[in-house]
């Protein structure tokens, strides 16, 4: 037992085989889940939100798994940010665009007036883009408080 | 069919009821981690299978689909559980979590 504990103290901390195997496995299902989530979000429970957080999640848990520098070789900083703010931009300018074209503000159906279509199906429609917005903008705004917390706002190594 | 089903979720709430005693029973944190890890990785898988194949029961497309989701959850809990179990007790082991042997067991 000692002998054991001695060789798992011995490792770097965190950096195990089987769990970085395992976590490659699930991350590329982890992410078609989220994207399963936001675009199924008018049909079955879900939506934007909780797909936002669910693709968010797998990026924490490949920074929990290997470090941050791993994830910042997938989505950079800066793109994080970008991503973040245009999907915000993304929700509150299709919002204030249905306002400005005469109907309430989300009021979806007054979109019609920019591309002709039955304004059922605009509602529709425009659910799923202001989905697609939340779940931009929870991903990475999730994303950057898991990065800013577990490494102090440095952006080294992480927990 | 209905009774494969039966069988399946039956013996799947059985290795629950294992798993359950274990927790309660079992003497430290690293056999405790035994029983709650192997007996929730098998029960899960049992009777989401289970729940599956009554799915099929009546056999059109939208519920092989639904099948196969089903199948596709049990497929990820029995990749993820046991990581969890050995990311856990190494997390243990590394702090310094002392197993019950017969010279602790006194006390």
């Amino acid at each position: 037992m000692k002998h054991l504990q001695e060789k798992a103290q011995s490792k770097p901390l965190g950096e195990s085989l089987i769990v970085q195997t395992a976590v490659r496995m699930m991350i590329p299902f982890i992410q078609l889940f989220g994207l399963y989530v936001i675009v199924h979000g008018h049909y079955s429970p879900g939506g934007g939100f909780q797909g936002g957080v669910v693709l968010g999640a797998s990026f924490i848990l490949m920074a929990l798994a290997y470090d941050l520098q791993k994830t910042f070789g997938y989505i950079s900083e800066r793109t994080n940010a970008i991503l973040g703010s245009t999907g915000a931009l993304i929700y509150t300018g299709t919002a204030a665009l249905c306002a400005v074209l005469g109907g309430y503000f989300l009021d979806y159906s007054a979109l019609a007036k920019i591309i002709p279509m039955n304004p059922i199906d605009w509602r529709s429609m425009g659910i799923f883009l202001v989905e697609v917005g939340v779940g931009l903008a929870v991903m990475n705004i999730m994303v950057s408080l898991f990065w800013d917390i577990s490494s102090g706002g440095k952006m080294d190594e992480g927990l | 069919m209905t009774i494969v089903c039966a069988i399946l979720i039956l013996g799947g709430l059985f290795f629950y009821a294992v798993g359950v005693v274990g927790i309660l029973r079992l003497p430290d944190f690293y056999t405790r981690l035994h029983a709650a890890g192997k007996c929730d990785t098998l029960a899960s898988f049992l009777v989401l299978t289970g729940l599956a194949l009554y799915n099929l029961s009546d056999f059109t497309l939208a519920n092989v689909l639904v099948s196969l989701k089903i199948l596709a959850i049990a497929a990820f809990i029995s990749v993820a559980s046991p990581t969890a179990t050995h990311a856990i007790t190494e997390g243990a082991l590394i702090s310094g979590v002392q197993p019950w042997t017969k010279e602790t067991r006194a006390k």
